[in-house]
C-alpha cells in the first residue's frame, strides 16, 4: 500500500519577491500579473507523488503579509517541517533578507527543518543582479538546497517542491507529521470542531 | 505609514486580537500595533529569556530549567470552558486549524484543609469525599432539578421562579450545606464570592449547567487549554486578521493618540509619523492606565488589583493524583476571604515547559495591603516551589464608551478563571464599534485544492 505523508512548509522572504505567486503556480497552476497580497486563505495543501508511489501532502503557510513589518508569529514557524525563502533574482537586497529569514529560522524553527533558497522571477535573467554562483555558494555553506523558478512561466516550480518531497523524512507515520495539526487525521488532542456537531444536549445557536 | 485607516488597534492582546480578526473578516482596513517585539500583551506566554527580561532583568534564566523555546510561561492564567463561548468563536472563526488542544486532567476544590476532585462521572460522584451519603441525597435531587428544568414546562419548576427567587432560597429549598453551596458556587458556576446567593438564580443555573455540559463534552475536566500556552490565541486571531487584509506593526513605539480640537479620535503618532483612522481600539496601557493622558484627560480608572504568582515547581501537586494539569479552586469562605484563590497549573503535556517542570499560578483579586500574604494558602498547596515571579496588577475600566470620541478602550484582564469575561467585553466593544450586535458568520472557507 502508497503511504501518505503530510508536511507543513512555509513561505518567507521579503514583500513581493512572489511567494504567493509561487504557491498559486504549484497549487493551481496559474499566475496573475497584477496579484496583490493574498487574502483569505488560511492556507494551501497540494499533493506530490514521490516515484514509489509514495504521496507527500503539503500544508502551504503563506506570510499574509506579517512579513512586512517583521511581525511574523511564533506560530507561524511552529512545527514547519520545510520553508522556501524566496528573493528576487533582479533584486539583490532581496537575497539579503532571505539570509536574515534563514538566520530567523535556524533560531526559531525545529532544527531539523528543511530549508530551500529559491530566486525567483528567472522570466527576467536581463535583469538579473544575483548570480546563480553567488545564490549556491551561500545555499551550499549554510546547506540549503537552492533552485531558480518563474512563477510566470512556472518554470523549476514543481521541481523544487518535488525536491523538497523527497528530502523530507518518509519513515515518519502521518499522525506525528506536521505537529499534529494537519488535519483529522494528524490530531492528537480533542478536536473542537468534531465535538461541536456532537455536543450532547447542547444547542450551538448557530447564525450561519 | 501614510496609509489610513478604519481601525487601528493598539496591544496584539487576545481581546484586541479577536476584535481585529473579526473587523477583518467583516471588510475593515485595520492598523494593529504593538510595542513589545511579541505577540499577546498581558496575555502573552512567555519563553524563559522573555520571562526573565520582565521580571529580572540582570538574571539571566538558569540552565537546569532547559531550553528556552521549550518555554511558553502564561503571564495570565485562564482555562478554556469547553462548551462556552470562546469555542464558539474558534470553531465559527476557523482558527482551530492553527491550534491543537488537550484538556486540563482535573479540577479540585479546597474544603477543610484539603483538596478533592471535583467529580466528572457518577461513579467519582459516589466515591467524592466532598459530601456525606445524606448530604449526597440531596444534593442529587438538586442536580436532577436543574438538569431537567424546561422554562415552558411549569410541572419541572417545582415551584421555583428562577428569575425572581434568590440562589441561597434555591439552595435552602434543597436543603444544602454551606460546604456544598461553596463547591457549587465556586467550583461549578465559578463565582468569586458570595454575591450571586442573594440575587435570582437563573445566571447561577446558567453557569452550573454550562459547567456540567463542558464537563461531560471531554470527560476529565470541564477545561481545555492550546497547545504552545494561551499566547497561541492572539496569534491566531492575529493571523486572521492578517489573511484578511490586517497590517501588523510591532515593536513600535506608541507615543501620542492625536485628536482634534473637540477630542474626537485622528489618529495615531510614533515617533514623528502620525497614522491616520477613524476609530481606535487598544487595551488600557496605551490610554494612561490610571494616569492623566494627553490634554489631562483620565481615560481609564483602576477598578481593584489582581495579585499573581507563576510558580515553577519539579513535581506536580500533591493530592491531585500526579495530574499533568489541574485546576485548583479555594473558595473564599474555607479560607476566611471575600474573593476566591485560584491555582491553575500545566506542564510539559501542554508543550509550554521542559519535561518534569510544572508550571502553577496562584491567583486572587486583592484584599489587603499585604497581597503576597493572601496567596499564601494556595502557594501551601504546591509543596517545594522552585522559583516563584509575583505580579500585582491594576485591572482598568474605561470611563467612556467611545461613542463621543471614537477612542475604544478594553478593559484589563480580570481574576477570572476561564474566558467568559473576555468573551463578554468583545461582544461589547464590537458592538460600540460597529454599532450593532456581534453575529458570527461561518466564514468562507477555501477548499482544499
Amino acid at each position: 500500500m502508497s503511504k501518505q505523508l503530510q508536511f507543513k512548509l512555509v513561505l518567507l522572504g521579503e514583500s513581493a519577491v512572489g511567494k504567493s505567486s509561487l504557491v498559486l503556480r504549484f497549487v493551481k497552476d496559474q499566475f496573475d500579473d497584477y496579484r496583490e497580497s493574498t487574502i483569505g486563505a488560511a492556507f494551501l495543501t497540494q499533493t506530490v507523488t514521490l516515484e514509489d508511489q509514495t504521496t507527500v501532502k503539503f500544508e502551504i503557510w503563506d506570510t499574509a503579509g506579517q512579513e512586512r513589518y517583521k511581525s511574523l508569529a511564533p506560530m507561524y514557524y511552529r512545527n514547519a517541517n520545510c520553508a522556501v525563502v524566496v528573493y528576487d533574482i533582479t533584486q539583490s537586497a532581496s537575497l539579503e533578507k532571505a539570509r536574515s529569514w534563514i538566520r530567523e529560522l535556524q533560531r526559531q524553527a525545529d532544527p531539523s527543518i528543511i530549508i530551500a533558497l529559491c530566486g525567483n522571477k528567472a522570466d527576467l535573467s536581463a535583469r538579473r543582479q544575483v548570480s546563480q554562483e553567488e545564490a549556491k555558494k551561500y545555499a551550499d555553506e549554510e546547506g540549503l538546497m537552492w533552485g531558480e523558478t518563474s512563477a510566470k512561466s512556472g518554470e523549476g516550480v514543481q521541481e523544487i517542491f518535488a525536491a523538497i518531497a523527497k528530502k523530507l523524512p518518509q519513515n515518519t507515520p502521518a499522525s506525528a507529521r506536521a505537529g499534529g495539526r494537519a488535519g483529522p487525521s494528524g490530531r492528537t488532542g480533542v478536536d473542537l470542531n468534531k465535538q461541536a456537531a456532537g455536543a450532547p444536549g447542547q444547542d450551538e445557536p448557530c447564525n450561519c | 505609514m501614510d496609509e489610513e485607516y478604519d481601525v487601528i488597534v493598539l496591544g496584539t492582546g487576545l481581546t484586541e486580537c479577536i476584535l481585529s480578526g473579526l473587523l477583518s473578516v467583516e471588510g475593515k482596513k485595520v492598523l494593529h500595533m504593538d510595542r513589545n517585539d511579541y505577540y499577546g500583551g498581558d496575555s502573552a506566554s512567555l519563553n524563559l529569556t522573555q520571562l526573565y527580561r520582565k521580571f529580572r532583568p540582570d538574571q539571566a534564566p538558569p540552565t537546569e530549567l532547559g531550553r528556552d523555546r521549550d518555554y511558553a510561561v502564561d503571564l495570565i492564567p485562564k482555562f478554556i470552558i469547553a462548551s462556552g463561548e470562546l469555542t464558539r468563536i474558534l470553531v465559527h472563526t476557523d482558527v482551530t486549524r492553527y491550534l491543537e488542544f488537550k484538556q486540563i486532567a482535573g479540577s479540585f476544590v479546597y474544603r477543610d484543609g484539603k483538596i478533592s476532585k471535583v467529580p466528572s462521572t457518577e461513579m467519582e460522584a459516589v466515591k467524592s469525599p466532598l459530601m456525606g451519603l445524606f448530604e449526597k441525597r440531596r444534593a442529587k435531587k438538586f442536580f436532577e432539578f436543574l438538569q431537567s428544568w424546561k422554562d415552558e414546562d411549569p410541572a419541572t419548576h417545582q415551584g421555583v421562579n428562577l428569575d425572581k427567587d434568590t440562589m441561597a432560597s434555591v439552595y435552602e429549598k434543597f436543603g444544602l450545606e454551606p460546604g456544598t453551596q461553596d463547591f457549587i458556587g465556586h467550583a461549578m458556576a465559578l463565582y468569586l464570592d458570595d454575591d450571586y446567593k442573594t440575587k435570582p438564580a437563573r445566571p447561577a443555573y446558567e453557569r452550573i449547567v454550562l459547567y456540567t455540559s463542558s464537563m461531560a463534552r471531554y470527560g476529565k475536566s470541564p477545561y481545555i487549554y492550546p497547545l504552545y500556552g494561551l499566547g497561541e490565541l492572539p496569534q491566531s486571531f492575529a493571523r486572521l486578521s492578517a489573511i484578511y487584509g490586517g497590517t501588523y506593526m510591532l515593536d513600535k513605539s506608541i507615543d501620542e493618540i492625536v485628536t482634534d480640537a473637540n477630542g474626537k479620535f485622528v489618529g495615531v503618532r510614533s515617533g514623528t509619523e502620525t497614522v491616520k483612522a477613524k476609530q481606535v481600539i487598544g487595551d488600557p496601557s496605551y490610554f494612561g492606565a490610571g494616569k492623566p493622558t494627553d490634554g489631562g484627560k483620565v481615560r481609564v480608572i483602576e477598578e481593584g488589583k489582581v495579585i499573581r504568582a507563576i510558580c515553577f515547581l519539579k513535581h506536580p501537586i500533591p493530592g491531585t493524583d500526579d495530574a499533568d494539569s489541574a485546576q485548583i479552586i479555594i473558595p473564599q469562605n474555607q479560607v476566611g476571604r471575600r474573593n476566591d484563590i485560584y491555582v491553575a497549573m500545566v506542564s510539559s503535556t501542554h508543550n509550554v515547559c521542559a519535561k518534569d517542570v510544572y508550571v502553577a499560578i496562584v491567583s486572587t483579586i486583592v484584599e489587603t495591603d499585604r497581597p503576597e500574604q493572601e496567596i499564601v494558602p494556595g502557594l501551601q498547596l504546591l509543596g517545594p516551589i522552585y522559583d516563584k515571579f509575583v505580579t500585582i496588577s491594576s485591572v482598568y475600566t474605561p470611563t467612556a464608551s467611545g461613542k463621543d470620541d471614537q477612542i475604544f478602550i478594553t478593559r484589563s484582564y480580570d481574576a477570572t478563571s476561564h474566558f467568559e469575561t473576555v468573551v463578554d467585553e468583545v461582544n461589547d466593544v464590537w458592538k460600540r464599534v460597529v454599532g450593532k450586535d456581534l453575529v458570527l458568520k461561518k466564514r468562507e472557507v477555501e477548499v482544499e485544492a
